[in-house]
């Protein structure tokens, strides 16, 4: 009887799970896979002057046929014009390089951040949590407009460091890529301490102690114990940072000047000046496939170590 | 001193009672104060070389606060701490030649078994070869060979206090401190564990001090133990000392079971080089005849403690006029198989406990229920404490 109802229960209760799993994955196929698929498909057609600007088009009238007609008449072409000229490659390549040092940058700048906020005081956090999301509040795009003014010629940092006397010439930042990574590490390190600050803040104290009391002097003990145990956090920051950064559209655009050349910028360029909705899309598709690429690799990894840090 | 109710006690390890003897570790008028909580007060203590010691207390009477301060966690308010001969009281933990066994372990949870002990020996820059025939050492000493790659998750809770163990153990430090080493172990476990630590402190030959709330672990295996409450050491002795001759009634209770009667002193002569006390009991309505340590003023108020299996049980009034007797009722027996718990109503309606070994596999208990009987028990058998 009672052995009855157990079952029952465990039924009822996978069947409220399975609900639970559904809502959002019905959410994501519907706002995701799908204009993905579409964004797929639009990569496999060709230019024309029309709207919209691309063909072949589904003759939804054709019903089954029109759809065959559709894929008979789709083609790689996008995606070996993306291998022939050389402006793709290096806008991937270099998009790859921007992203990889922001990211290298935000890890140096957050990390001691996020150290510092989970050894704080219990009753300071969530102070410097919420000083930490506050940023969030205002509009992004308007952040970034505001790094033209402090980086600008005769900006607030030029204006300063001149007034100090370190500099007699203006730097000359804007338009740049260092003004690209400094947009970047500015608008992503929330993003890289929120991760590694739940990471550290979760270190059982007692293993560091157990470390001095074994020998390690604090410096050694971060190195051999608070760094290794603290990785996930270092892997979700990063990959946090890093996935955004090389599509990252805004900063680059805003901030960076003629040499800065991303992936962004490409598509945009291709999808509103040259009205080019195929390649745009063969852009998209190949951006996308390059993130999924280490995100499954560090998927494996994670399941493959997982439990150890469990 | 007084005469021992045990008789002379043979005792092979004993520094403690040569006053030539050095403490290897001293505690000289520590006091830890957390803002305006004194986790620790005024409080001296020697340790000897090859001691296994005790700190016993309840929750927060200031024996982690002790521990750690030896260990280097904590910094000392006030006074001094020696270990062998040098004070080390502001000397950071990573250099100090003591480690310790954390409660909950504290294995490195991203290094196996094999590199989590040579964690301490890699910082000494020991040779390669040196540091894998000590960890191979340790391994063997603690019966892990077989789990040298394995990482802390993937062993058992005994297996893992074992790492702990020979992790702490394997840069053979002065002395080895113990936080509550098997509180999360079962009974069995516990009690196997107990032993081997024994066996293990007689082999190293080395200074062992445990923190812990169970009066059982520490009375098996201490040489001396420390009993604590509030910041205070309230008595240091061996576990028989402590057990027979507890100073305050808190200690008394603390170890073991004990049975309390408020009385006064109605008479005392001196006897023996102690003296022979007589005292009057209201909730017993009775006369309780002493043999003390020291003289007691006659009139004042004290506490007579006796523990439940010093007193027997009989139908019949014992004929031995030197005996205590006390008339009463059965009240409630708790059997517990080895023994059976007889709770007594002495007149006045006052509980007197009372352990009988059930020696005999009678079913039927020749005392039962709303039987009247007799408790008896000689004048060595209780103690009188001031408090």
């Amino acid at each position: 009887m009672t052995k009855n109802r157990k079952m029952q229960n465990s039924h009822h209760g996978r069947r409220r799970s399975w609900t639970l799993i559904a809502v959002p994955y019905l959410w994501l196929s519907i706002f995701f896979l799908l204009p993905f698929l579409i964004v797929l498909k639009i990569s496999f057609s060709e230019q024309v002057l029309s709207i919209p600007p691309y063909a072949p088009q589904m003759d939804w009238s054709a019903g089954w046929d029109g759809f065959k007609a559709m894929v008979s008449h789709w083609s790689l072409d996008n995606y070996l014009w993306l291998t022939e000229d050389e402006l793709y490659l290096s806008a991937y390549l270099s998009s790859l390089k921007i992203a990889a040092i922001a990211t290298i940058l935000t890890l140096l700048i957050g990390y001691p951040m996020a150290y510092s906020m989970a050894k704080a005081p219990k009753g300071l956090q969530p102070l410097l949590l919420v000083m930490v999301i506050l940023p969030f509040w205002t509009s992004f795009l308007i952040r970034v407009y505001a790094w033209i003014g402090i980086l600008k010629n005769e900006g607030l940092l030029n204006q300063f460091l001149q007034m100090l006397g370190v500099i007699d010439e203006p730097l000359i930042i804007l338009n740049t890529n260092i003004a690209v990574y400094i947009g970047i590490v500015y608008s992503y390190l929330p993003f890289m301490v929120l991760p590694l600050y739940a990471t550290l803040e979760k270190l059982d104290n007692t293993l560091i102690e157990a470390s001095q009391d074994l020998g390690c002097p604090p410096s050694k003990t971060f190195w051999r114990v608070t760094f290794p145990l603290s990785k996930p956090g270092i892997i979700a920051g990063c990959f946090l940072v890093f996935i955004p950064a090389v599509g990252e559209f805004v900063i680059p655009d805003i901030l960076g000047g003629s040499e800065t050349l991303m992936i962004g910028k490409t598509l945009w360029v291709e999808f509103f000046s040259n009205r080019d909705w195929p390649l745009a899309s063969a852009v998209a598709v190949v951006l996308l496939v390059i993130l999924i690429i280490p995100i499954l690799l560090f998927q494996r990894h994670q399941r493959k170590s997982g439990e150890v840090l469990t | 001193m007084a005469k021992k109710p045990l008789g002379p006690v043979r005792r092979a390890f004993a520094p403690w009672e040569n006053p030539e003897q050095q403490p290897f570790i001293e505690f000289r008028n520590v006091t830890k104060r957390f803002g305006s909580f004194v986790a620790v007060d005024q409080l001296s203590l020697k340790i000897y070389q090859r001691e296994f010691h005790a700190l016993l207390g309840g929750s927060g009477c200031g024996k982690t606060t002790l521990m750690r301060m030896l260990a280097g966690f904590e910094t000392p308010t006030e006074g001094q701490i020696f270990l062998d001969g040098q004070e080390i009281t502001r000397i950071p933990p990573h250099r100090r030649p003591v480690n310790m066994m954390f409660q909950s372990y504290a294995l490195f949870p991203h290094l196996n078994v094999e590199k989590n002990i040579a964690f301490g020996l890699k910082q000494d820059n020991l040779p390669r070869s040196d540091i894998k025939r000590r960890v191979d050492e340790m391994l063997a000493l603690v019966k892990l060979e077989a789990f040298a790659k394995r990482k802390p998750h993937q062993l058992s809770g005994g297996q893992r206090q074992r790492v702990a163990l020979a992790r702490s153990l394997a840069k053979r430090p002065k002395v080895l401190l113990l936080d509550e080493p098997l509180a999360a172990l079962d009974k069995k476990l516990r009690e196997e564990t107990q032993i081997e630590l024994m066996n293990l402190q007689e082999e190293l030959r080395m200074t062992f001090l445990i923190v812990t709330h169970d009066q059982e672990e520490a009375m098996n295996l201490a040489d001396r133990i420390s009993v604590m409450n509030s910041g205070h050491i309230l008595q240091v002795a061996t576990p028989g000392e402590i057990y027979e001759q507890p100073v305050s009634r808190y200690v008394a209770d603390f170890i073991g079971d004990i049975n309390f009667f408020e009385c006064k002193v109605t008479g005392c002569r001196p006897q023996n080089g102690g003296a022979s006390i007589t005292l009057h009991s209201e909730e017993l309505g009775n006369e309780i005849k002493v043999k003390a340590g020291h003289p007691r003023m006659i009139g004042d108020a004290v506490t007579f403690a006796i523990r439940p299996e010093k007193m027997r049980i009989s139908f019949e009034k014992p004929l031995d006029p030197s005996l205590n007797t006390i008339k009463g009722e059965v009240w409630d027996i708790a059997y517990l198989g080895d023994v059976s718990i007889y709770h007594i109503k002495v007149s006045q309606g006052h509980i007197v406990r009372t352990i009988v070994a059930n020696t005999t596999r009678l079913v039927e208990r020749p005392i039962s229920w709303e039987d009247k009987v007799w408790l008896s028990f000689d004048a060595e058998a209780g103690v009188i404490l001031s408090q």
